[in-house]
């Protein structure tokens, strides 16, 4: 294979290079990557098989069913306290919004997913962290409702490190605003899949992430409550390899699969059609 | 030990203590002197107490000697009967709860406990939960559902603990499910925020049809130190954080975060813990009886749509 044969070593970091354009490097092995074939191998190293971050619009287009996606996100952020840190809110929220292209941190739709109607929400971890505020609770809130009313399955892919901090209060109010919606779909039936990827913290795991009926983790994805930064300090150690990982999740009973990117469509769809009531019995579709 | 900024207060009142002394053991005549000082300690008091900084409001918050749920269940609620342990892993002493009466009422109460000395503090882990103690906290909301009783949350935690056996065991699984359980409740549910909301690990039993506050305890999604080591890159910014992020009784009435204030005597709750004690008593009464009226449907639609209306964006 022509990227194996391109594949090097690590070059210590003094001796670093510009990579050039088409190519780019794996973040945990160092391998030189074809882009394009990176692209197409979904961010997965086909080297070492780390999974890199994946941007959201991608996201969709690997999911959704091809040309069925809808979008319905449309919300805009405020900036409700007037937050000012070592910037404004407000600044930095236009920063994000022109580097993502996206008004916050959230994308999502309708769309099929094997052939099962789904409601798909994906987070966006290039925009401010993913972080969830009004914006990203208002939208998940009305992603769910739009599933209810239209007996559609609930995909939610988390990408964020957690409450949006510069909305404060009312950030952590969006943790209960999503985990009650969520009543909806259990009233109605409709199933609910979540899909934690790198990184999946705070306020986000801590409220609808959590709540699946079925929790898929990306391989080697940072999951948990805390961060590992403020973990490390508390305890004052360092902490046990693997800590927080997919597979310590999965070991710990937190998740259901730990699932290769390049598998995940097809175990969603799998997981879609075993839950929703309204998809009659067909194996392996 | 006083905090910082009560210091001018306490050398005034030592000062005017120090000058009756005299007087009494003198014979000499002070009073015109004493009288002087006194209105003086007043204006000082109006103009320290009446102008907190929302940082200073922080320190009051934690302030050794404020009510914690024990207290509050000691003196504001008759008959207190603890229940331990989450029948999975362990009893949390970070978390206290169980059954009790309000004037009479049939009550569940839940809350974080923090110690009242270092020792105590050690023990409870400073009111820091594990999962263990959210689990507990939603056996109780279980007990309350299954009898009708009101369900009753005291908060006071800096959060949920952040540490490597909370992890393994779910924290953030918990809080999620604890957050879900209590929206769930078909019995009127009151949260009373004492202290410190710290974050989820506040929220986890903050999930109420009325959520109440103490005039100094702060309630939000971070606190100041973490919040400042993130934003401002050095926990010193402490201060400009708790200003930033609206943490105040009054910032979270007007955001629509909690419903109610209640009042704390000059000073700090600490001050006077059993006027403060009382306040909240009066404040809980109050709103169990506004909250009779509910059917157990109406209070769980009551709940969802208070959480529902919650956040401020832009239709676009």
């Amino acid at each position: 294979m022509a990227l194996e044969r391109l594949f090097r070593r690590k070059r210590p970091s003094g001796e670093n290079r510009d990579v050039p354009e088409l190519w780019t490097k794996c973040e945990a092995c160092g391998a030189q990557l074809y882009k394009k074939e990176f692209k197409e191998n979904l961010y997965v190293c086909p080297k070492c098989g780390h999974h890199h971050r994946m941007p959201a619009a991608e996201r969709v287009a690997m999911l959704a069913d091809p040309g069925t996606f809808q979008e319905t996100t449309r919300l805009a952020p405020l900036d409700p306290l007037g937050f000012v840190d070592t910037k404004p809110y407000a600044e930095r929220l236009q920063t994000y919004q022109k580097e993502t292209g996206r008004k916050d941190a959230i994308v999502g739709g309708t769309c099929a997913i094997g052939g099962v109607p789904s409601v798909l929400l994906v987070m966006d971890y290039a925009f401010a962290g993913g972080s969830m505020g009004s914006v990203v609770g208002e939208e998940i809130a009305r992603g769910v409702e739009r599933a209810a009313e239209e007996g559609r399955a609930l995909v939610i892919v988390a990408a964020s490190g957690g409450a949006r901090m510069q909305e404060a209060a009312l950030s952590l109010m969006q943790m209960a605003k999503t985990v009650m919606s969520l009543d909806l779909l259990w009233a109605k039936r409709l199933p609910y899949v979540s899909v934690l990827t790198d990184p999946t913290t705070g306020g986000v795991t801590a409220s609808f992430a959590a709540l699946a009926d079925v929790i898929f983790a990306e391989p080697g994805a940072l999951i948990g409550f805390a961060g590992p930064r403020v973990i490390r300090q508390t305890i004052r150690q360092e902490l046990p390899e693997g800590f927080q990982r997919a597979e310590f999740l999965l070991k710990h009973g937190m998740v259901d699969r730990v699932t290769d990117r390049r598998r995940l469509k097809a175990e969603l769809v799998q997981a879609l059609r075993h839950l929703h009531p309204g998809v009659p019995y067909a194996p392996g579709v | 030990m006083p905090l910082e900024f009560e210091k001018p207060i306490l050398e005034l009142e030592k000062r005017i203590q120090e000058l009756k002394e005299t007087a009494r053991t003198t014979g000499v005549d002070l009073e015109a002197e004493i009288r002087l000082l006194e209105e003086r300690l007043a204006r000082l008091k109006q103009e320290i107490y009446g102008n907190l900084t929302p940082w200073q409001r922080v320190q009051l918050a934690r302030a050794p000697g404020r009510p914690t749920t024990l207290d509050v269940l000691a003196k504001a609620f008759q008959d207190f009967l603890e229940l331990h342990g989450d029948r999975a892993f362990a009893d949390d002493p970070a978390i206290v709860g169980g059954l009790a009466y309000l004037e009479g009422q049939k009550v569940v109460v839940v809350g974080h406990q923090k110690g009242r000395d270092t020792k105590e503090n050690l023990q409870r882990n400073f009111g820091m939960p594990h999962p263990e103690g959210y689990r507990k906290a939603m056996r109780l909301m279980d007990l309350a559902d299954r009898f009708g009783y009101p369900f009753i949350s005291f908060i006071d935690t800096p959060g949920a603990y952040p540490g490597v056996s909370a992890e393994e065991r779910g924290q953030a699984w918990v809080i999620a499910q604890s957050i879900q359980r209590m929206g769930r409740l078909r019995v009127p549910a009151i949260a009373v925020i004492l202290g410190e909301g710290g974050s989820g690990g506040a929220l986890a039993i903050g999930v109420a049809n009325r959520v109440l506050i103490l005039e100094n305890a702060w309630y939000s999604v971070i606190s100041p130190e973490s919040c400042a080591a993130i934003l401002w890159r050095d926990a010193k910014e402490a201060p400009k954080a708790a200003e930033a992020l609206k943490l105040t009784a009054q910032d979270l009435l007007a955001l629509g975060v909690v419903d109610a204030i209640v009042p704390e005597p000059e000073g700090g709750a600490h001050k006077d813990p059993d006027r403060a004690i009382q306040n909240v008593k009066e404040a809980l009464l109050r709103t169990l009886e506004e909250l009779k009226a509910l059917s157990p449907e109406a209070l769980y639609q009551d709940r969802y749509r208070r959480f529902r209306a919650l956040g401020a964006y832009a239709e676009s």
